[in-house]
C-alpha cells in the first residue's frame, strides 16, 4: 500500500497510477506531449487513436520498458527514475502482455509460468507450480501445461501469456494491442479472457481498438493522437457523443467495418 | 538440398555437353603434355618410348585420357545421387594418391614415424585446440555481453580487444606472448603460451559471432523477461542465452575446426604438436615431404571427424527447435 494513497470522492479506489505533465522524445520527435492521466484502483481504462499516436510508448512508460524525460510517473506510490532498485519493483508490481505474446519459446508453458515466482519470489517449486495450474485453468488451457509455446494457436499463446503475468500476482495488468496479431477467429477467446479477469477487480489499462470490449469493460475511453490525449470520457458517451472532430474522424474510421 | 520435383533433362546426356566436354578436357590434356607422366607410361605400347613419342605421343595420350574422362562422367551420370557421390569420392581420392605416388615416397618411413606422429602430435594438437576453445568460448561470452551493455567502460575494453586480437596476425601474437611475456619477467612455457594466444585471438573471433547470436533473439524477448523484473543477469542466463547458444553452436564448430589447423602456428615456439613433429623428424633424415603429407593427412582426418561430429549436433538442435 502506497503512503499517499487518497480515497477518492465520488468511492472509486485510491489512485494508482498518476502521470503529470509526461513528455518524451524520441531524438527531435515528441511522442509524448504533457500527459496527465490517472488510473485508480480497480479501474479499467481502454486507450484508441491513430497508429503513431504514441499509445505503446505510453504505456511501455509506466513499467520503463521507455523512460520519460518530463514530468513524474507514480505507480502505486513508487517514482519511476533512473533508480533500478525503484523500477525493479514496479515491474514485479506491474503485469504486461504484448502484442506479439513474447512467451520464452525454449520453456514449455507451465514453465513459463513458474519462471517468475520461481525465479523472482523465491518460491518453492511445488507451490509456483500450483499457482501457475490455477491460473492456466482460469485461461482455460490446463492442458496444454507441458506443451512448448511454438505448439499452440495464436490465441493460446497469448491467453498463456496473461496466465504468465497474472502468476506474477500484479496489482496492474498493462495490454498492449492483445488481440491485433491474432486471427479473427482467436480474438474473441483473448477478449473473453480478458473480460473475466476485469471482472476479478484487476486493474487494467488497454491499449485496443476492439470497440465491443472497450463498451462492455471500460470505465474510461482516451483517444490519443499526436502524443496527446485528446479525448477521455466514459465509453457510453465517448462513442455517442465524442466531442473533438478528431475522435470523430477517428471513430468513423473504426466503426466502418 | 531443398527438393525439387522438376526433373530437367541430364545435362551430362546432351550430345552437345558430351562433345563440348570431350573438346575441352582434350585440349587440356594436350596442354599440360602428360607424355612423360605416369599416363605415357601406361601407353608406351602404343606410342614407344615416351621421351622419343613427341608430338604424336601428346596428342596419344591426351586422346586417350579425354576419352576415359568424358566416358567417365556420362557413366555417373546414369547413377543415382547417393552412388555418385561415393564414386566421385573415391575417384578423386585415387586421383589424389596417384598424385602422391608419383613422388615416390617412402613408405617405410612413414610408416616407422606415423605412430609417433599420432600418440605425441595428434594428441598435443588436440587438447592444445580444446583447452583453446573452451577459453575462448568464455573470452567470448563475456566480450559479447560486454560489447552489447551500455557501460561505456566494458565496451571500450571488449572493442578494443577484440579488435586488437582480430587485426594482428596470430603468429604475431604467439611471438609476442611468448617472447613479450618474459620481458616484463613472466617466464612463460611453450603450451601456456600457444594456447593463451589461440585463445585470445579465436575468443576475439567469437566474440562477434556470440554478440550477433544474442542480437538475433527478438526484442521481445528482452522486454517479457524484464518487464517481469527479471534483473539482467538473470534474463541473459535464464532467457537469452539458452535461445542464442543454438545460433551460436554451428559457426563455434566452424572456429574449432579452424582452430585445430591454426594450432600449427604455436610449432614455431616448439610446442610438440603435428606440424613441429612432421618439420623436426622430417628434417632429420631428409624426408620432408613425406612428413609433411602424413601431418597434412593427419589434419585433414582429424577435421572430417569434427566435421562428422557438428554435423550430428546441429541435427540435435534442429530437431529440438522443431519440436
Ligand atoms: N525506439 C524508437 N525510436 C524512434 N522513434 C520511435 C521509437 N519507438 C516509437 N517511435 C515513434 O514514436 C511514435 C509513436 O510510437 P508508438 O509505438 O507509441 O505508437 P502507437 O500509437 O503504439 O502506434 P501503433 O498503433 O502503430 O502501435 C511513432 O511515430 C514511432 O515511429
Ligand atoms: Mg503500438
Amino acid at each position: 500500500m502506497s503512503e499517499n494513497a487518497v480515497e477518492a470522492q465520488d468511492g472509486r479506489g485510491d489512485v494508482i497510477v498518476s502521470m503529470q505533465g509526461v513528455s518524451k522524445w524520441f531524438g527531435e520527435f515528441q511522442v509524448l506531449k504533457d500527459i496527465n492521466l490517472e488510473l485508480h484502483r480497480g479501474e479499467k481504462i481502454v486507450i484508441c487513436g491513430p497508429s503513431g499516436s504514441g499509445k505503446s510508448t505510453l504505456i511501455r512508460c509506466l513499467n520503463r520498458l521507455e523512460a520519460h524525460q518530463q514530468g513524474t510517473v507514480m505507480v502505486d506510490g513508487i517514482e519511476l527514475h533512473d533508480h533500478m532498485s525503484n523500477v525493479e519493483m514496479v515491474r514485479r508490481e506491474v503485469g504486461m502482455v504484448f502484442q506479439s505474446f513474447n512467451l520464452f519459446p525454449h520453456l514449455t508453458v507451465m514453465e513459463n509460468c513458474t519462471s517468475g515466482p520461481l525465479w523472482v519470489h523465491k518460491m518453492p517449486k511445488a507451490e509456483a507450480e500450483e499457482i501457475a495450474m490455477k491460473f492456466l485453468e482460469r485461461v482455460k488451457i490446463p492442458e496444454q501445461a507441458h506443451k512448448y509455446p511454438m505448439q499452440l494457436s495464436g490465441g493460446q499463446q497469448q491467453r498463456v501469456a496473461i496466465a504468465r503475468s497474472l502468476c506474477m500476482n500484479p496489482k496492474i495488468m498493462l495490454f498492449d494491442e492483445p488481440t491485433s496479431a491474432l486471427d479473427p477467429e482467436m480474438v474473441s477467446e483473448v477478449l473473453d479472457t480478458m473480460t473475466d479477469l476485469a471482472n476479478t477487480g484487476m486493474t487494467m489499462m488497454c491499449v485496443t481498438h476492439e470497440m465491443g470490449f472497450a463498451r462492455a469493460v471500460a470505465d474510461q475511453v482516451v483517444f490519443m493522437d499526436e502524443g496527446e490525449i485528446v479525448e477521455r470520457n466514459e465509453p457510453n458517451a465517448f462513442f455517442t457523443a465524442p466531442k473533438s472532430t478528431r475522435t470523430k474522424t477517428f471513430l468513423s474510421q473504426i466503426l466502418q467495418h | 538440398m531443398y527438393a525439387d520435383t522438376v526433373v530437367e533433362d541430364k545435362l551430362v546426356h546432351k550430345p552437345k555437353f558430351i562433345a563440348l566436354l570431350f573438346v575441352l578436357s582434350f585440349v587440356a590434356f594436350v596442354f599440360f603434355n602428360l607424355t612423360d607422366t605416369i599416363f605415357g607410361h601406361f601407353l608406351m605400347p602404343v606410342i614407344g618410348d615416351p621421351a622419343t613419342a613427341g608430338i604424336f605421343g601428346r596428342f596419344a595420350v591426351a586422346f586417350v585420357l579425354a576419352v576415359i574422362f568424358t566416358a567417365n562422367i556420362v557413366a555417373i551420370g546414369f547413377l543415382p545421387t547417393r552412388y555418385q557421390v561415393i564414386i566421385v569420392w573415391i575417384e578423386l581420392i585415387a586421383l589424389f594418391l596417384l598424385f602422391f605416388y608419383t613422388f615416390d615416397l617412402s613408405m617405410e618411413f612413414i610408416q616407422r614415424k606415423v605412430w609417433f606422429m599420432i600418440s605425441q602430435g595428434v594428441f598435443t594438437t588436440l587438447y592444445v585446440s580444446a583447452i583453446s576453445i573452451a577459453i575462448a568460448f568464455v573470452l567470448a561470452m563475456v566480450g559479447a555481453v560486454a560489447k552489447l551493455s551500455n557501460n561505456g567502460f566494458a565496451f571500450a575494453i571488449a572493442s578494443f580487444y577484440t579488435s586488437f586480437f582480430r587485426g594482428l596476425p596470430l603468429l604475431m601474437q604467439v611471438y609476442l606472448i611468448y617472447l613479450g611475456l618474459p620481458q616484463l619477467g613472466w617466464v612463460i612455457d611453450a603450451v601456456p603460451a600457444g594456447v593463451t594466444a589461440l585463445s585470445l585471438c579465436y575468443g576475439a573471433y567469437m566474440t562477434e559471432i556470440f554478440r550477433a547470436g544474442i542480437e538475433s533473439i527478438p526484442r521481445g524477448q528482452w522486454e517479457a523477461s524484464r518487464s517481469m523484473g527479471f534483473k539482467f543477469g538473470l534474463t541473459m542466463r535464464r532467457i537469452i542465452l539458452p535461445q542464442a547458444v543454438p545460433v551460436i553452436i554451428p559457426p563455434t564448430g566452424n572456429q574449432f575446426i579452424a582452430m585445430l589447423k591454426d594450432s600449427s602456428l604455436v610449432s614455431v615456439i616448439g610446442v610438440w604438436e603435428i606440424m613441429f613433429l612432421a618439420r623436426t623428424l622430417g628434417t632429420k633424415e631428409f624426408k620432408h615431404l613425406e612428413m609433411l603429407i602424413t601431418a597434412s593427412m593427419l589434419y585433414w582426418m582429424l577435421t572430417m571427424v569434427l566435421e562428422a561430429v557438428q554435423s550430428r549436433i546441429e541435427r540435435r538442435y534442429r530437431q529440438k527447435a522443431e519440436r
